[in-house]
């Protein structure tokens, strides 16, 4: 079978099957994953030779070292360092070096027991619990709530008086002490990994529920596991040395780390360098696993910061003034007229994906009382384009060229201050998620009074009464039992309203709205539209609608701006580009769409775009299209530019536009060409692929 | 897929005489103890059925109960009433022995591509993994796993790669290519082309129709876009909040609505020709079709009468039975 890849043998009733399983790879597999973060960082490095070398100093220790551990040199008590012996001597003249290297195995074998039972039982319960449901885990969480509230050290005091002082024995139990805890830990992260969809797709090929655990949750935890057992280590080294020191350790003459400090305790004032071989040692071990315990649970790229880095505000900071220098701000536009020219967004030349471009060239116009739909595919540059009019791109993207001209304002070239007065009031937002516009903690009413405040700077009476007049406005019936529930009590669309109504608050004259539907019925999404164009009519304001749905853009869009991979390749009146598509990605996308047919109409296949859109890393210089278009030719491959499609004022971004229109070409429901499709997706850097995200 | 038309070969009658699939009297409640048993049930008897070879679509909103009957049929929920029947045997609590034997016949490919995979095993072991589970051989497994991957146009090179490489649509052909590996008779596709872009949506809804005629496969197709439902089922199923409201031939309820709720749900689903959508705009607007922001009915009665405008009063006291009118059945006094 597959190397790496062999499901470990979870089923008894499977034993031919189990046997030809190498069993080995799926270990190598765990340790490749977390080999990598080991080695990440200097301290672990060390951490990890210092154990090593522990171990096998310890282990062979009969065979180098100078003196055994009972070896009494009484011509040398106390001393410090000497070449006979290298870190000195106790105070009966056995040698220090002897005597620590040949306990450290017995103690971190100790340890490892605390760890094994704590970590073992730990993740046992958390995945029995996970996987036989509610009544199971209640009974367990119970029972582990009890364990915690018991006092640890009490119980092993106890246990020592009873059964004297058998390390193992002690070292376990303190491991069923601390199994509560790392139960806690696990339980969360199997529940979420229990509630994966692949865990009912194996359910459904008829997995046991143990195979599951084995088999999927398991390995889920393994980064965890590894985490806290390496902190767990530390915590039993300690605690084992700490029951030596007070005299609970292993029987007189046998050396081990505690009982050495605490015979090093009694000869503070007279031989101080006693004290400083074991509890350095001590130290180092303690250190080196937490060290290791901290590489491993580091997040694969928690080094990549979201807040901006001072060396990327420094950047965006240059691009703003080098756009305000080489575009100054042209006063032709209308007032409440966006306009957007050949606008440029790209990531920052800092950190990983640095430079690509995301969004090149676009240009478009939105004159008040109207709406322009951004459409296009995920990874098109439709959501970049419509955060960057409000100044939103997330961190590590910024606006490289172009001009966003506003009332007299470029606002690629603004500075935040400037944003902050221009948002809310001028230009308002709405998103995919309703939800997310509004927080949990607070009523409607509160947030919707404290937006209406902060924008119109009016007092509480009147801004309450200007809450409930905009609720009525985005048509909730109930407007005043509305405003005292909290966002979690009222449905998604009525969320949706809610957030629409507070992104009025500011009388903006321009909606950016990202995907406002997306996430909502279908019935909900006609009732938004209507609210939308209803709006729209009444205020005078304009929309950039960014959406996927061609439907909704026909509903609602009074002009379109076609994306694909970052440039506009067609623009112009909806009636026009729907019903008449010049550019052969829009022909595409409508031969596409199930809801452009219906009934009889309905084909036998849809029409595909093979592949899929490429990477930003990968646009090519000439028609980004021209790999999956139907109608390419040679003449395509060379920059195209944005032409008069020949209806209104609209353009089109094709060579062959005018050659299509006039042979009436369709693009065609043909199969996909399997070598379009072959190619696989590279994983982008991280930075590309959070610029990228697309919420659709 | 004009070649793939040609060389198809026909495909079985739907019309056999024994179902592949019959629900009957379907009933699914959340929670336990009385608190929920006094609250609506998420499924409230329904029933459906589906021919060998047919492909019968869910459609609902967001809290209908259609991916509960999904999950009800897959043995991931448990069933509160009424049986489920998978080719004359009662499957409505089967057990895990039994489930196994049926894990290769009943499969499901969900919504979200990028959770239906595990991230941590390449794509040739979760590929196999049904397989393995029913003493395949490793060899031969992975010779399927690569046929399969080929089968839905991804090179066979992808079984030892992660999830991760691969796209949203190559990652939701994957999650088709481990439904389709044990030779299935029916699959359960819940929401599965839904978080897809256009352009991918279609390539993989050709591929699960070029499956269903090559292999005469049965779909349960679940989804919330009546469009994207009409295009690939021959009988529709229309359910609001656990109950079905409408059913019946494809056409039929997507082409001419009986149900007040079905309009309203065909009539939402926008077109991308604004002539014709102005028009759908305003006949929705004329149906007088209540939002349904605020309105949970109680008890008995009709789940859709504080929407609908054709509302009376024995619609609050007797829930309407399915009865036959046109070609499809429909739950209303008044269609």
């Amino acid at each position: 079978m597959i190397p790496n890849v062999a499901p470990a043998p979870a089923d008894s009733a499977e034993p031919t099957a189990a046997a030809v399983l190498p069993k080995a790879p799926r270990q190598s597999a765990a340790k490749k994953f977390s080999g990598s973060k080991l080695f990440a960082s200097p301290a672990s490095i060390a951490g990890v030779i210092w154990l090593a070398a522990l171990v096998v100093a310890s282990l062979t220790a009969p065979l180098w070292l100078p003196f055994k551990t009972e070896d009494q040199d009484f011509t040398a008590v106390l001393s410090g360092p000497t070449a006979a012996h290298w870190l000195g001597t106790d105070e009966l003249g056995r040698d220090l070096l002897s005597r620590i290297f040949a306990s450290a195995a017995g103690t971190l074998g100790t340890s490892m027991i605390t760890v094994i039972v704590a970590v073992g039982l730990g993740t046992l319960l958390a995945m029995l619990a996970a996987a036989a449901g509610e009544r199971v885990e209640t009974v367990i969480s119970r029972v582990t709530e009890i364990m915690m509230s018991l006092p640890g050290t009490v119980i092993i005091l106890a246990v020592i008086g009873a059964v004297g002082t058998n390390i193992p024995l002690i070292m376990g139990i303190l491991g069923v002490l601390i199994s509560a805890g790392i139960y806690r830990v696990m339980l969360g992260q199997a529940k979420s990994l229990q509630s994966q969809l692949y865990i009912d797709a194996a359910k459904v090929d008829g997995v046991s529920t143990a195979g599951i655990s084995l088999r999927h949750v398991l390995p889920g935890l393994t980064n965890t596991i590894v985490v806290q057992a390496a902190l767990i280590f530390a915590v039993g080294m300690l605690i084992q040395a700490g029951l030596a020191f007070i005299g609970f350790g292993p029987p007189i003459p046998q050396p081990s780390w505690g009982g050495m400090i605490q015979g090093a305790s009694q000869h503070v004032y007279d031989a101080p360098w006693l004290m400083v071989p074991t509890g350095a040692v001590l130290a180092l071990t303690v250190l080196a696993a937490n060290a290791i315990g901290n590489a491993l649970g580091k997040a694969p790229n928690a080094t990549a910061s979201h807040l901006p880095s001072a060396a990327a505000r420094r950047q965006r900071g240059k691009a703003v003034a080098a756009i305000a220098a080489t575009a100054p701000a042209s006063q032709d536009v209308a007032k409440n007229t966006l306009s957007v020219r050949n606008l440029s967004v790209g990531v920052d030349s800092v950190g990983a994906g640095k430079g690509v471009r995301l969004v090149t060239d676009v240009s478009f116009d939105v004159e008040p009382g109207t709406v322009l739909g951004l459409v296009g595919e995920s990874g098109c540059g439709k959501t970049m384009t419509a955060l960057s009019l409000l100044g939103l791109l997330p961190s590590g993207v910024s606006v490289t060229g172009g001009q966003i001209l506003w009332n007299g304002k470029n606002l690629a070239a603004a500075t935040e201050k400037d944003m902050e007065g221009i948002r809310g009031r001028g230009i308002a937002l709405i998103s995919q998620e309703p939800m997310r516009a509004l927080d949990p903690m607070f009523t409607v009413g509160y947030q919707l009074t404290g937006t209406v405040r902060r924008l119109r700077g009016i007092g509480r009476a009147d801004a309450k009464a200007e809450a409930l007049g905009l609720l009525e406005k985005v048509g909730i019936v109930d407007a005043a039992r509305i405003l005292k529930t909290y966002p979690h009590q009222i449905s998604g669309g009525m969320a949706q309203r809610v957030a629409i109504a507070l992104a009025l608050a500011g009388r903006p004259r321009l909606l950016v709205a990202d995907e406002p539907t997306t996430a909502l019925d279908v019935t909900v999404q006609a009732e938004i539209l209507s609210l939308l164009r209803s709006l729209v009519k009444d205020t005078g304001m304009s929309v950039v609608m960014v959406t996927h749905d061609l439907g909704v853009v026909a509903d609602l869009c009074d002009q379109v701006a076609v994306m694909y991979a970052g440039e506009v390749v067609e623009n112009g009146r909806t009636d026009s580009i729907l019903d008449n598509p010049r550019h052969p990605y829009t022909l595409a996308l409508l031969a596409a769409d199930p809801h452009a047919n219906h009934g009889a109409d309905m084909p036998e296949r849809l029409a595909t775009i093979s592949g899929q859109v490429p990477q930003p890393k990968d646009w090519p210089s000439t028609c980004r299209f021209a790999a999956r278009c139907q109608f390419a030719g040679s003449a395509c491959l060379v920059p195209i530019p944005l032409l008069p499609s020949g209806t209104g004022d609209g353009v089109v971004r094709c060579v062959k536009a005018d050659e299509l229109a006039v042979e009436g070409l369709d693009w065609l429901a043909t199969d996909v060409p399997s070598h379009h499709i072959l190619n696989l997706v590279e994983a982008p850097a991280a930075a590309t692929r959070t610029a990228e995200k697309d919420p659709a | 897929m004009s070649t793939a038309t040609s060389v198809r070969p026909e495909a079985p009658l739907p019309a056999a005489a024994q179902p592949l699939l019959e629900v009957k009297d379907l009933v699914v409640r959340y929670g336990r103890g009385r608190k929920a048993a006094a609250a609506p049930a998420a499924v409230d008897r329904v029933s459906c059925s589906i021919a060998p070879g047919e492909t019968v679509g869910l459609v609902g909103e967001s809290g209908s109960g259609k991916s509960t009957i999904g999950k009800a049929i897959l043995g991931l929920q448990k069933v509160s009433g009424g049986s489920i029947t998978y080719q004359g045997k009662d499957i409505t609590s089967a057990g895990a022995s039994q489930r196994r034997a049926l894990g290769s016949e009943l499969r499901a490919v969900f919504q979200d591509p990028n959770s239906s995979l595990n991230p941590r095993n390449t794509v040739g072991s979760s590929l196999a993994e049904p397989l393995r589970l029913r003493g395949v051989g490793a060899a031969e497994a992975r010779q399927r796993a690569e046929d399969i991957l080929e089968r839905v146009g991804l090179p066979r090179e992808a079984v030892d790669r992660y999830p991760s490489q691969f796209s949203g649509g190559q990652r939701q052909r994957i999650s088709v290519a481990r439904a389709l590996i044990c030779d299935p008779k029916l699959v359960v596709c819940d929401e599965a082309v839904s978080a897809l872009d256009l352009s991918t949506q279609a390539q993989v809804l050709n591929l699960l129709a070029d499956l269903r005629d090559e292999r005469g496969l049965g779909y349960l197709f679940i989804a919330h876009d009546i469009a994207v439902v009409q295009f690939l089922a021959q009988r529709v199923v229309v359910l609001y909040r656990g109950q079905v409201m409408e059913s019946g031939p494809a056409a039929a309820v997507t082409e001419n609505p009986r149900h007040p709720f079905t309009q309203a749900l065909v009539a939402a689903s926008p077109v991308p020709r604004p002539a014709e959508q102005a028009a759908r705009r305003e006949a929705r607007e004329s149906l007088g079709v209540r939002t349904g922001a605020a309105a949970v009915p109680g008890p008995g009665g009709c789940p859709f009468r504080l929407r609908c405008p054709l509302a009376t009063e024995l619609c609050a006291s007797e829930r309407p039975a399915l009865r036959t009118v046109g070609g499809s059945d429909v739950a209303c006094h008044y269609a």
